[in-house]
């Protein structure tokens, strides 16, 4: 894993294969993607860049502790179920706010529901392999 | 009244927060709890008076005809004065009793649970809802029972604690929900203006019986009577509000509720009348030969309990005023007795009822609480004993039959449990001061101060029944009888036939206790049937069950992974073939199938040469590269057939699969032994047996006409109600939402026992 060729590559594919994840994850109520591939990219995104770096430096770039990432998602998902009771609809009926936006499509309950889905995939996808890499 | 059932689970809730910032208030914060909702149910009491009753409703499942309803009346008020009055008193008790304790904080939530949870079984209306708080009555008492969870005798009888009354209540509530069918409504009020629908119904015996096993499991009713005494491990407060004061009642009540819906009936009065006489009866004598205090309140109140069922049997309307206001006095004088049982142990240290005495030199009024109690358990006059059983014992000589037989039972039954609150009331107070007894002084307030006011409860009601007559006893009687009632209660009654017993009771009691003393000797003696006895049966199903499921499990989770998918294969193939063989004929249409396409020819090609890699190659790496080879070109499959979404999320989760296994083969030694010719070949034809009888399953598959009502429905709508065009995200995040929440979760538990299994150190000594 010293190629330099992987290390270069790998220090862009980062950022951009994050992007990329991001669009997955925002298209997705419209076209083929959504949370769960997005969050399997960006794990993805950052394994990579532990392959080529090792994981130590990859922790350093994402700051927190990734394992964080797990119940942040199961919050954000939690809400998004619970919200509709303020407006006396059951629990996670549908609902949206103003015009759709280019690309996104509308803004509502079920992206926030789909951003939820997408952090526990990177954190328990990242909280798996890191901590396999660990013990070998 | 919601709020006042609820309000326990919200100071629980509150609990952890308090345990961080005022620690020091939580005993006096919560004490106020049941203080508070005592007064609440006092000022409520004049509501109930000539059977009326107070209904509340909250809607909550009301698809399913389940609701919040809560039903003050008699019954629910005796019930609920209980809880929350000797809940008081517990909750004061506990703060000195368990003074210092690290787990002082998680005692008290536990306990403010049970009391709401009581307090919801006993107010509900809807059987559903009854059915929930029960059951949260057996789970928050499984925590009391288990609160000293280093000791594995704790533990042991927490978990029996909570198989039998948990269990009890699961059969309970299969006849709930029976009733419901029958009837078509969970609710008490209604079933209680339509007793008949019940009555009349074939399912009502069965209905009875699985009512009657919710009943007896908790109340502790023979057979099931030996989860109590072995519960007896909790801490004192525990064994006194739980299970002499309300959770043990919680059957009896069910009983009492059921009476005037299914009663009246002689399968419901004979089956209550003869397990409440076995009971009584079998506990009462097992009380005598026990040296600990606790054994002794423990094995005399299941005595109490049978009394209880039976008088409920009886069912005429003396013998449940008998009970209503017995269920008030046990509390009354056995709370006492468990108290004072703490406090004796508190300060001595022991409860071998053979050692201690003399004690009223150190703690007269625990002495004299201790005396108030053990005579109104015995039922001398004024003390509120006495009434009870008066009443008992004319509702059974009042019976048409057998009343001669019930009623030396009923005798024989009294005597026993008079030696028996002797003994826990009198005895170690009485006579000289003992070696034990020594260091013993008077404890703080907090402890006896609750004894005495449960005492002078005892004498007060005993000296003046006219307190609770008319304000308490008749509306519990009206709930229990279902109609209007006019009785009395009164001091003196004439000499006659009642009093000649109450007198005999008296003087054989009082002489046994002066002949009969209780020693380990004799105790010694009635293990030699223990072997016999439904705690034992129990117990060696339970061994027989671990002993079954170890020898299953070891079988079949033998720790190979390829036994594992060989025994999941092979299932799989009986079962497919089983089906496709026992009469689907197989059709197949070469017209219906579409041409084959360069592109498709060169991926299965690539799938066929990576398969036949795998299985040639002796070195790892190149292994996993194949494998994924495979997943990819799967990946393009799910491509061609425009099934991108799946296409997409199969090509990340391929990556991640080649990824870890690299992760984790890349680091073991090198393959050294492979199996030998003839496990190939028995791996390659169940291989080949299940790969063909997939590949005719889905020719079959075309065969069916397609159902595509559902995926339609998902088609159209997912832009209308959803404002999605990519109907499977639709379906993800909004029509299946709730599933895929719940697989987050799943997700979510994964990772942490992945995380928590690679960050097990089962050695760490050996690690340094």
């Amino acid at each position: 894993m010293k190629s330099i060729i992987f290390r270069t590559s790998s220090r862009y594919l980062l950022p951009v294969l994050l992007l990329f994840s991001v669009f997955m994850l925002l298209r997705g109520h419209y076209l083929p993607g959504g949370g769960f591939v997005g969050g399997l990219m960006a794990a993805l995104a950052f394994i990579l860049h532990s392959f080529a770096f090792g994981m130590e430096e990859t922790k350093n770039i994402i700051r927190i502790n990734p394992g964080f990432l797990m119940p942040l998602g199961l919050a954000f998902a939690m809400i998004a179920g619970i919200v509709p009771w303020f407006y006396q609809e059951p629990f996670m009926t549908g609902l949206w706010y103003g015009e759709p936006l280019r690309m996104v499509g509308m803004v509502g309950t079920a992206l926030l529901f789909d951003i939820g889905v997408y952090f526990v995939v990177i954190g328990s996808v990242l909280t798996v392999i890191f901590s396999i890499r660990e013990i070998f | 009244m919601l709020l006042a059932v609820l309000l326990g689970f919200i100071f629980a809730l509150l609990i952890p927060l308090l345990s961080k910032f005022a620690r020091k208030a939580i005993p006096s914060l919560l004490s106020a709890v049941p203080i508070l909702l005592f007064f609440y149910f006092i000022y409520h009491i004049p509501e109930i008076k000539d059977g009326n009753f107070v209904l509340e409703k909250t809607a909550w499942v009301p698809q399913l005809g389940i609701d919040l309803s809560f039903r003050l009346d008699g019954l629910s008020m005796l019930f609920s004065l209980m809880i929350t009055g000797i809940g008081a008193l517990v909750f004061v008790y506990t703060s000195y009793y368990l003074k210092g304790h690290v787990y002082l904080d998680r005692f008290y939530g536990y306990l403010v649970m049970f009391m709401a949870s009581m307090l919801g079984v006993v107010l509900s209306d809807n059987l559903i809802t009854l059915f929930i708080f029960w059951e949260l009555t057996s789970i928050t008492s499984f925590f009391l029972i288990g609160f000293n969870n280093e000791e594995e005798p704790s533990r042991k009888s927490a978990i029996m604690a909570l198989g039998i009354t948990g269990f009890g209540g699961l059969v309970m509530l299969v006849g709930f929900v029976w009733i419901g069918a029958v009837a078509g409504t969970y609710s008490l009020t209604e079933l209680m203006s339509q007793p008949e629908v019940l009555r009349d119904n074939p399912a009502y015996v069965w209905i009875l019986v699985l009512l009657f096993v919710g009943a007896f499991t908790k109340s502790a009713q023979f057979p099931f009577h030996f989860w109590l005494p072995g519960a007896m491990k909790a801490p004192t407060p525990v064994s006194t509000y739980l299970h002499s004061a309300t959770m043990v009642k919680a059957g009896i009540f069910i009983l009492a509720r059921f009476s005037p819906i299914l009663g009246s009936t002689p399968e419901w009065n004979w089956t209550l009348t003869i397990v409440g006489a076995i009971t009584m009866a079998y506990a009462a004598i097992h009380a005598l030969f026990r040296t600990d205090l606790k054994s002794i309140l423990a094995y005399s109140t299941i005595s109490a309990l049978g009394i209880l069922v039976f008088l409920i049997g009886l069912g005429t309307e003396e013998a449940l005023l008998g009970a209503g206001i017995f269920i008030l006095t046990h509390s009354l004088y056995k709370a006492a007795l468990f108290l004072i049982t703490g406090i004796i142990d508190h300060e001595t240290g022991s409860r071998d009822v053979t050692l201690i005495s003399g004690l009223r030199h150190k703690m007269m009024p625990v002495a004299i609480a201790g005396y108030i109690a053990a005579l109104s358990s015995a039922g001398v006059p004024f003390f509120i004993g006495f009434l009870s059983k008066e009443v008992m014992y004319e509702a059974v000589l009042h019976l048409p039959t057998g009343a001669i037989i019930l009623t030396m039972l009923a005798v024989l039954t009294k005597v026993c449990l008079l030696v028996a609150g002797f003994w826990a009331g009198i005895k170690p107070f009485t006579g000289g001061v003992s070696e034990i007894s020594e260091k013993a002084k008077l404890p703080s307030a907090r402890l006896w101060a609750p004894t005495l006011i449960l005492g002078a409860m005892s004498m007060a009601f005993g000296i003046s029944p006219a307190l609770i007559e008319k304000s308490l006893i008749l509306p519990v009687l009206s709930s229990m009888t279902g109609g209007p009632t006019a009785s009395y209660l009164a001091l003196w009654h004439g000499f006659n036939v009642v009093l000649l017993l109450s007198g005999v009771t008296l003087a054989v009691g009082t002489g046994m206790y002066f002949y009969w003393k209780p020693s380990p000797g004799k105790l010694d003696k009635t293990f030699k049937f223990e072997f016999l006895s439904p705690e034992e049966l129990i117990k060696s199903f339970g061994r027989g069950f671990q002993f079954f499921a170890q020898k299953w499990t070891g079988f079949f989770q033998n720790g190979y992974l390829r036994n594992y998918v060989i025994t999941i294969l092979i299932f799989l193939s009986i079962l497919i073939a089983y089906r496709l063989f026992s009469g689907v004929y197989i059709y197949l249409d070469w017209d219906q199938i579409s041409e084959i396409t360069p592109s498709e020819i060169i991926v299965v090609f690539l799938m066929v040469v990576s398969i036949f890699f795998v299985i040639l190659s002796t070195k790892r790496t190149p292994v996993i590269v194949a494998l994924g080879v495979i997943g990819f070109a799967n990946c393009l499959f799910f491509l061609y057939y425009s099934a991108p979404d799946l296409a997409m999320t199969q090509f990340s989760i391929d990556t991640l699969t080649v990824l870890l296994f690299m992760l984790v083969l890349f680091q073991l030694p090198k393959n050294k032994t492979f199996s030998s010719k003839k496990i190939r070949s028995r791996d390659a034809v169940i291989s080949l047996v299940f790969g063909g009888l997939i590949a005719l399953l889905t020719l079959e598959v075309f065969e069916e006409p397609t159902m595509k009502e559902v995926s339609d429905y998902y088609a159209e709508n997912a832009y209308i109600l959803a404002k999605g065009k990519n109907v499977v995200n639709v379906i993800l995040v909004d029509f299946r939402g709730f599933d895929t929440m719940i697989e987050t979760v799943v997700l979510v538990i994964a990772a942490i026992g992945v995380f928590s299994l690679m960050h097990l150190n089962m050695n760490p000594i050996k690690k340094d």
